[in-house]
C-alpha cells in the first residue's frame, strides 16, 4: 500500500525563538531550520512499515516556500521514495494546509497518511485532525504504536490518563507522538541517492485550494519573565524558605 | 450569540479543566451552554448543570459518544455548534483530538490553547514553546477555541441550576472503534490540577529511583511528573510528561529534580508560582527559572528533603 507522509520545515528545536523588537512577528533571521521532529518520526514510521513489507511506496509531501525542498530531501534520504512540494510564499494556516493535503490525497489515493501531531513553531496540533475530517477518514492521533492489520489499522494513543487503542478502517490518518519510534540518521550514501529521487512541484492554484488566512496575528510579545531566584546552600535552608518566605508548604 | 462549551467528563463527573473552559467562555461574554456527550452520562450532565454561570446543559447520550471518539463527537458538535458564535473545549488530549475536526467540518480555523481573551474575536496564545505570545484575531463567523486550563481560574463547580435538555442526535461516522484503554491509577492528585508537583528527569537514572519522589509527593500531597528524557528512557509512563507537547502545569510549587531544563520542558511548567530546582550541575538552565536552586546530588538531597518534611 501507499503511504503519504507530511513534513514541515520549522525552526530547529534547539533554537530559543524571540519576538522581533517591533512585535510584528517572531525573529527568524539566520536561525537554523530543520524538519519538524514529529514529522521525522512520521517518516521513520513509514519507512519501518515499508521494511516490514506492509508499505510499498512512501510519498513525502511538504507545503510552503521553495526551501522546503530541503526537508523533502531529508525525508527521501531517510527512505521515502518520492516527494511533492506544494509551493507557495503565502502564509499557510492549518485549515489551508489540511485542504491542500486533502487535494494531494485525492490525487495520490494513499491508504495511510502519517503526520506529526504538532509542529514546534505554531504549536497548533490541528492539521492531521482537519485532514481526516475533510477526507472523511478516521484518525489515530498522538500515536505511540501503529499496527496495520489487513483493511484496518490499530493505533495506540498517548492520552492524558495513559494509553488508548482505537481501530480505524483504511484509509486513515495517523499523527505521531514522541514514543512512536526513534528516527534513524540518514547515511551519506542515502543522502546522495535522495538527490536523484523524483520531486514534483504543485501550486495551491493547480490544486484549486483557497489558502487565504482566517486568523490574523496582531502582535507578538515575549512571555512574562521570571525574576531571577536565589541559590540555597542546603535542604534545611530550602525547606525554611518554602515554609516562611514562599509560604507554599506548611 | 451563545457560547457552546464541550464538557470533558467520564460520564459521571466533570473534569476540572471544563471549569476553566467555562471561565474562558464567560470572559468572552454571552450565554454559556454546556454540551455533555457520552453514554450513560446523566450524572455528568447533572453535574454540569450545577456549574456556576451555565445557562443550559445539552445532554447527548448515545453509544457512539461513549469513548469520546473524535469522528463521532466532531459530527455532533459541528451539527449543534453551527448555531453558536463560539465553540470551546479544554486543550486536553480529548479536546485536541476532536476540536480541529469540528473546525474543519465547519470550514473555520481553530485557535489552539488560548491563554487570554482580549475581545470576542481576539485571543492570546503561546507559540514556539511559549517563548513568543501571539495576539491573534479570527475572521471566521464561528470561533473554535481550545483553552489552556492553567491560564484561567476555574468557575465554581457548584452554585448553578441550569436545566438539562436531551439532544437526540446520533452520529456514528463508522470510521473508528474503541478497542481498549490503559489508564494509570493513582491515589495522588491529577498532575494538571495538583497544587504541588515534583518532577524527575534523566538524573533519576531509573524508574525505581522515582520511589524517592513518590515518598516526598505523598508528604506534600503532590503529583509526580517527569521530563521527556525520563519518559523516553522508559523510567515512567507517558502520562507523566510535563512539557511543550506533554502536560502543561502551573502549580503553586514545582520541584524539578535532576532536570536540566530544556526549552521544551520549561514550556510546560514555567507558569508555576514557585519553582525549585535540585540539580548537581550548577550551569543547568533550569536554575535560570528557579526561585530556589539547590546545587546538590539529588540522591543526597531528596532523602534529606523527605526527612525534613
Amino acid at each position: 500500500m501507499k503511504v503519504l507522509v507530511a513534513v514541515k520545515r520549522v525552526v530547529d528545536y534547539n533554537v530559543k525563538v524571540r519576538p522581533k523588537s517591533d512585535g510584528s512577528g517572531p525573529d527568524l533571521n539566520n536561525v537554523k531550520m530543520s524538519i519538524n521532529p514529529f514529522c521525522e518520526i512520521a517518516v521513520e514510521e513509514a519507512v519501518r512499515l515499508k521494511e516490514k513489507g506492509v508499505v510499498t511506496e512512501i510519498v513525502a509531501v511538504s507545503l510552503g516556500e521553495k526551501s522546503s525542498q530541503e526537508q523533502i530531501r531529508t525525508a527521501l534520504a531517510l527512505g521515502a521514495d518520492r516527494g511533492i512540494l506544494v509551493e507557495t510564499d503565502a502564509e499557510l494556516q492549518p485549515l489551508a494546509i489540511a485542504k491542500l493535503l486533502k487535494a494531494v490525497v485525492d490525487k495520490e489515493q494513499p491508504q495511510l497518511v502519517i503526520l506529526g501531531k504538532q509542529a514546534i513553531d505554531g504549536d497548533n496540533n490541528q492539521t492531521g485532525q482537519m485532514l481526516a475530517a475533510l477526507a472523511g477518514m478516521g484518525q489515530g492521533t498522538f500515536a505511540s504504536e501503529v499496527v496495520v492489520e489487513g483493511e484496518s489499522v490499530s493505533v495506540t494513543r498517548e492520552i492524558d490518563g495513559g494509553l488508548q487503542t482505537v481501530k480505524l478502517g483504511l484509509p486513515a490518518v495517523v499523527t505521531t507522538d514522541l514514543r512512536l519510534n526513534e528516527p534513524r540518521y540518514a547515511s551519506l550514501p542515502n543522502i546522495m541517492k535522495a538527490k536523484k529521487k523524483p520531486l514534483d512541484t504543485l501550486t495551491p492554484d493547480e490544486l484549486g485550494v483557497d489558502v487565504a488566512p482566517r486568523v490574523k496575528t496582531l502582535k507578538v510579545e515575549p512571555p512574562a519573565e521570571r525574576k531571577a531566584g536565589i541559590k540555597v546552600e542546603s535542604v534545611a535552608e530550602l525547606v525554611e524558605k518554602l515554609k516562611n518566605e514562599a509560604k507554599v508548604i506548611s | 450569540m451563545s457560547i457552546l462549551v464541550i464538557a470533558e467528563h467520564d460520564n459521571a463527573e466533570i473534569n476540572g479543566a471544563t471549569l476553566s473552559t467555562v471561565a474562558a467562555a464567560q470572559a468572552i461574554g454571552g450565554d454559556v451552554v454546556v454540551l455533555v456527550a457520552g453514554e450513560g452520562c446523566g450524572a455528568a450532565a447533572e453535574a454540569a448543570g450545577k456549574i456556576a454561570g451555565v445557562s443550559k446543559v445539552l445532554q447527548a447520550d448515545n453509544a457512539a459518544y461513549g469513548h469520546q471518539l473524535a469522528e463521532n463527537l466532531a459530527e455532533l458538535v459541528a451539527e449543534i455548534g453551527k448555531d453558536y458564535g463560539h465553540i470551546l473545549a479544554a486543550a486536553t488530549t480529548t479536546g485536541k483530538n476532536f476540536m480541529p475536526r469540528v473546525a474543519a467540518l465547519l470550514d473555520v480555523a481553530q485557535i489552539s490553547e488560548i491563554i487570554s481573551v482580549e475581545s470576542e474575536d481576539t485571543f492570546k496564545r503561546p507559540i514556539y514553546a511559549g517563548n513568543v505570545i501571539a495576539t491573534v484575531q479570527s475572521s471566521d463567523a464561528i470561533k473554535v477555541l481550545t483553552v489552556r486550563a492553567t491560564a484561567f481560574d476555574g468557575v465554581a463547580a457548584e452554585g448553578g441550576s441550569a436545566a438539562v435538555e436531551a439532544v437526540d442526535i446520533a452520529k456514528d461516522a463508522g470510521q473508528s472503534e474503541f478497542v481498549k484503554e490503559e489508564i494509570a491509577k493513582s491515589d495522588r492528585p491529577d498532575l494538571t490540577a495538583a497544587g504541588v508537583v515534583i518532577s524527575g528527569g534523566r538524573g533519576m537514572q531509573n524508574g525505581d529511583n522515582f520511589e524517592m519522589l513518590y515518598k516526598v509527593a505523598d508528604k506534600l500531597g503532590a503529583a509526580v511528573g517527569a521530563s521527556r528524557a525520563a519518559v523516553d528512557a522508559g523510567f515512567v509512563p507517558n502520562d507523566m510528561q510535563v512539557g511543550q507537547t506533554g502536560k502543561i502545569v502551573a502549580p503553586d510549587l514545582y520541584i524539578a529534580v535532576g532536570i536540566s531544563g530544556a526549552i521544551q520542558h520549561l514550556a510546560g511548567m514555567k507558569d508555576s508560582k514557585v519553582i525549585v530546582a535540585i540539580n548537581k550541575d550548577e550551569d543547568a538552565p533550569i536554575f535560570q527559572v528557579a526561585d530556589y536552586g539547590l546545587v546538590a546530588d539529588l540522591f543526597d538531597a531528596v532523602p534529606e528533603l523527605d526527612a525534613a518534611l
